[in-house]
């Protein structure tokens, strides 16, 4: 057994970790937040550049045949970084639902050029976290499908160029049969997007479908099949947000340790007083077992055991939503007044940690799939 | 020892009921219900029509313009205001400098500026923390030295919430810095417009502007504005704080607070079911309920004037603790039934003159907004780890 990076792995995290360093950060975030898209053009296409755009995707599909801990290497990177870019919604969610569904290697070539951006409508308004709970509907319509609904928070699915969705073909709201996926074009006839930035400063948008009239290739895999696939997706996204995760929690401790190092009250740095000293001993093991749980999850998120990579995904996603939560509020905490600020990095961590604890379930979700799986 | 209340306590509590559903404005209910943030020009239109009716201050002296009610009567009316959903007005003239200049000021003082806390002419805003002294307070370095019948004030403030509406700020100043740090501290009301201050706002996580950092610059303050006497500014200065966290355990925001989010956890789908019956969140919102019991009735029996064997006012300290943190549970309560809808959040964007709907379900919009705020809770008002050492050394001797 080895638990540690290969050479490659490191070399990976040391270039995300030097790109991250020298254009991400909160500076970035804030200058980023009041445009347009809410992330850099220039920056996707230096990823591209990188070849991180390739990295997820198969030999045979053009890509560089990477591993879900490879995935994690960069997003744990990225995490540091509060990285904008759509890496998650795009290469991750949006690749890997193309990939399980197949037969379209020619959108995985655009996304690896860094010339397609993607978006993943999964969620609706009622459904919370049940991929299954799905009142959009498909229904046919000679050779192509006519879709109707509302898809709920579709993250950067303001200037994704493709959207795949989740409709449901046959069956009640919440069967679990009968759900197909379709990938629609910005553009197309009846497709309403309402835009709105998020709480950590990033974009999503409300997807309104009135009557978007698709052709039979935008059916994603086979009809009726399409939950598999978004379940497949949610455990890929999953395991990279919680690699995220880490990373940010690394960055919120080194912060505070560093701040409670220079910070002087009672005429002694407050990093002198046990209760704090304590506070951050204990920030230090939620992150490593946060580390830790991230690590499980991107080794069996692949997993032909479906009870193996049930545990392991949703085991990781409650301790990172547990972590995450103490880690973030703790260091709010400890920089006290400076802590709320805008202009420090510590809040804009915080908020991100306090999103990806309810992206895709929050603890009391996965805990129950958990059970479940048990 | 009896729990209930007088007749004629419930025909106040009736009273006070009937009067807030004929006069609590239905447009400032409605924002308040949307978790709207409300602005100065709507709490001072509120603040004229309590002070009209005389219940602007209720634990003020009549002869200051108190209403004269027992400890009951204002525990009874702070529930009721709250329970309507009547918005707090800002502490800083009422709750803080207002007992202040009754309690320590002289009699010009009091005939100038007392009435127009009352009425709102003047807004208050509180000149403590530095931004070299937040826990550790008595350090504080802003410098006032005598010039003739004035003072020229030099240094600056930090957290200073509502700078940018205050008419006046009231200050701890350094007068002397030879003996102990707390005995050179003095108390000087200053007027916000004069030359040589500077509010520069300061931007917080949740977008929000409620907090500046004041700059005092040669500020020609008259010593006529000086509470007490000179270098006794920190025996003013305690009384205030604890007056502060008196009225931090908020049982009646809290009590609305609950009810409001009972009410939408039970309207709420999850799993097919109610998120209310989720097990996960049954329990918490239990221990919720059951710590807000445990608040409130520890406030009622401090304010019942039990004995107790310890010094006045501590209890404050407890509450602050107790309160602080229960209502950051609740927040998180609220989140979790915002779900993904606490998402959307347009706080850097200047929503003022926008018509646009909020996205997602009504109630899930100040989610987020409050969430974020609330962590400042248990650093504001002296943090929650200086609340315990002085549990600790005050409470416990040790």
């Amino acid at each position: 057994m080895d638990l540690s990076y290969s050479d490659e792995q490191v070399m990976l995290r040391d270039s995300a970790e030097r790109f991250v360093d020298a254009n991400c950060g909160a500076d970035n975030l804030r200058k980023m937040r009041a445009s347009e898209e809410g992330f850099s053009r220039a920056y996707w296409k230096q990823m591209a550049e990188l070849g991180w755009l390739a990295l997820p995707f198969n030999e045979d599909q053009g890509g560089l045949g990477g591993t879900a801990v490879d995935t994690n290497v960069l997003m744990e990177a990225f995490g540091r970084g509060l990285l904008l870019e759509p890496y998650l919604t795009t290469v991750v969610m949006g690749g890997g639902a193309l990939t399980a569904a197949g037969g379209r290697d020619d959108l995985i070539g655009e996304i690896i050029e860094g010339n397609l951006l993607l978006a993943v409508g999964y969620a609706e308004p009622q459904a919370r976290f049940d991929l299954f709970d799905v009142a959009t509907t498909a229904r046919k319509d000679g050779d192509g499908w006519v879709i109707d609904g509302h898809k709920a928070v579709v993250l950067h699915g303001d200037s994704a160029d493709k959207i795949i969705v989740s409709a449901r073909t046959s069956g009640d709201r919440r069967d679990k049969s009968g759900i197909s996926l379709f990938i629609i074009d910005r553009g197309a006839a009846g497709l309403e997007r309402r835009a709105y930035p998020t709480v950590d400063g990033s974009r999503a948008a409300e997807l309104f479908l009135n009557s978007v009239r698709v052709g039979a290739n935008a059916l994603l895999g086979e009809e009726g099949k399409g939950l598999s696939i978004l379940e497949k997706v949610s455990d890929d996204a999953i395991t990279a947000l919680c690699a995220e995760a880490v990373g940010a929690m690394k960055v919120l401790l080194d912060t505070t340790v560093e701040y409670t190092k220079t910070r002087e009250q009672f005429g002694q740095p407050i990093a002198k007083f046990q209760v704090l000293r304590h506070r951050m001993a204990d920030m230090m093991m939620e992150y490593e077992q946060a580390k830790s749980m991230a690590l499980v999850a991107a080794l069996k998120v692949d997993s032909a055991d479906p009870v193996e990579r049930r545990k392991a995904v949703s085991g990781a996603k409650v301790q990172i939503g547990k972590s995450g939560r103490f880690v973030g509020q703790q260091a709010v905490q400890l920089h006290g007044g400076m802590g709320m600020t805008d202009e420090l990095s510590v809040g804009h961590y915080f908020k991100r940690l306090t999103m990806i604890d309810i992206l895709f379930g929050n603890v009391d979700h996965h805990l129950k799939q958990f059970s479940a799986a048990a | 020892m009896d729990l209930s209340f007088t007749p004629e306590e419930i025909a106040f509590q009736n009273e006070v009921r009937a009067w807030m559903a004929a006069n609590f404005p239905a447009d400032l209910r409605a924002k308040v219900e949307a978790g709207e943030k409300l602005y100065k020009p709507d709490l001072l239109r509120w603040q004229k029509i309590l002070a009209a009716k005389g219940w602007i201050a209720p634990a003020w002296p009549v002869e200051y313009g108190g209403p004269g009610w027992t400890s009951t009567q204002r525990y009874i009316y702070a529930n009721e205001m709250a329970l309507a959903g009547a918005p707090d007005l800002p502490a800083f003239g009422l709750k803080m400098v207002g007992p202040v200049i009754y309690t320590y000021g002289n009699e010009e003082q009091k005939r100038h500026f007392l009435p127009r806390i009352l009425s709102g002419e003047d807004w208050w805003c509180q000149g403590y923390s530095e931004p070299g002294s937040g826990s550790d307070l008595a350090s504080l370095k802003t410098r006032a030295v005598s010039d003739g019948d004035d003072y020229i004030v030099n240094g600056s403030k930090i957290w200073t919430t509502g700078a940018h509406d205050a008419d006046w700020i009231f200050c701890l100043v350094r007068t002397d810095d030879t003996g102990k740090k707390q005995d050179g501290i003095s108390f000087l009301l200053i007027d916000m417009k004069t030359p040589g201050i500077e509010v520069s706002p300061i931007i917080i996580i949740n977008g929000d502007h409620t907090v500046n950092q004041v700059f005092f610059t040669d500020v020609r303050a008259p010593k006529k504005n000086l509470i007490g006497k000179e270098n006794e500014g920190w025996t003013y200065a305690k009384f205030l704080l604890v007056n502060e966290r008196n009225g931090i355990a908020q049982v009646g925001h809290k009590k609305h607070t609950l009810r409001r989010i009972r009410k939408l956890a039970s309207a709420t789908d999850m799993h097919g079911g109610r998120l209310a019956d989720e097990p996960g969140y049954q329990t918490r919102l239990a221990e919720t309920e059951v710590a807000l019991m445990a608040l409130e009735y520890s406030e009622l029996r401090f304010l019942s004037g039990q004995k107790t064997d310890h010094a006045p006012g501590t209890e404050a300290n407890m509450m602050k603790v107790a309160a602080t943190q229960l209502q950051q549970s609740m927040s998180e309560l609220f989140i979790e039934i915002a779900g993904y809808y606490s998402f959307p959040y347009d706080g850097f964007r200047d929503k003022k003159g926008s018509n646009e709907p909020p996205v997602g379900p009504a109630e899930a919009g100040g989610a987020m907004f409050d969430f974020l705020y609330g962590r400042a809770s248990t650093i504001y008002g002296g943090s929650n780890e200086i609340q315990r050492d002085v549990i600790a050394k005050v409470l416990l001797s040790i």
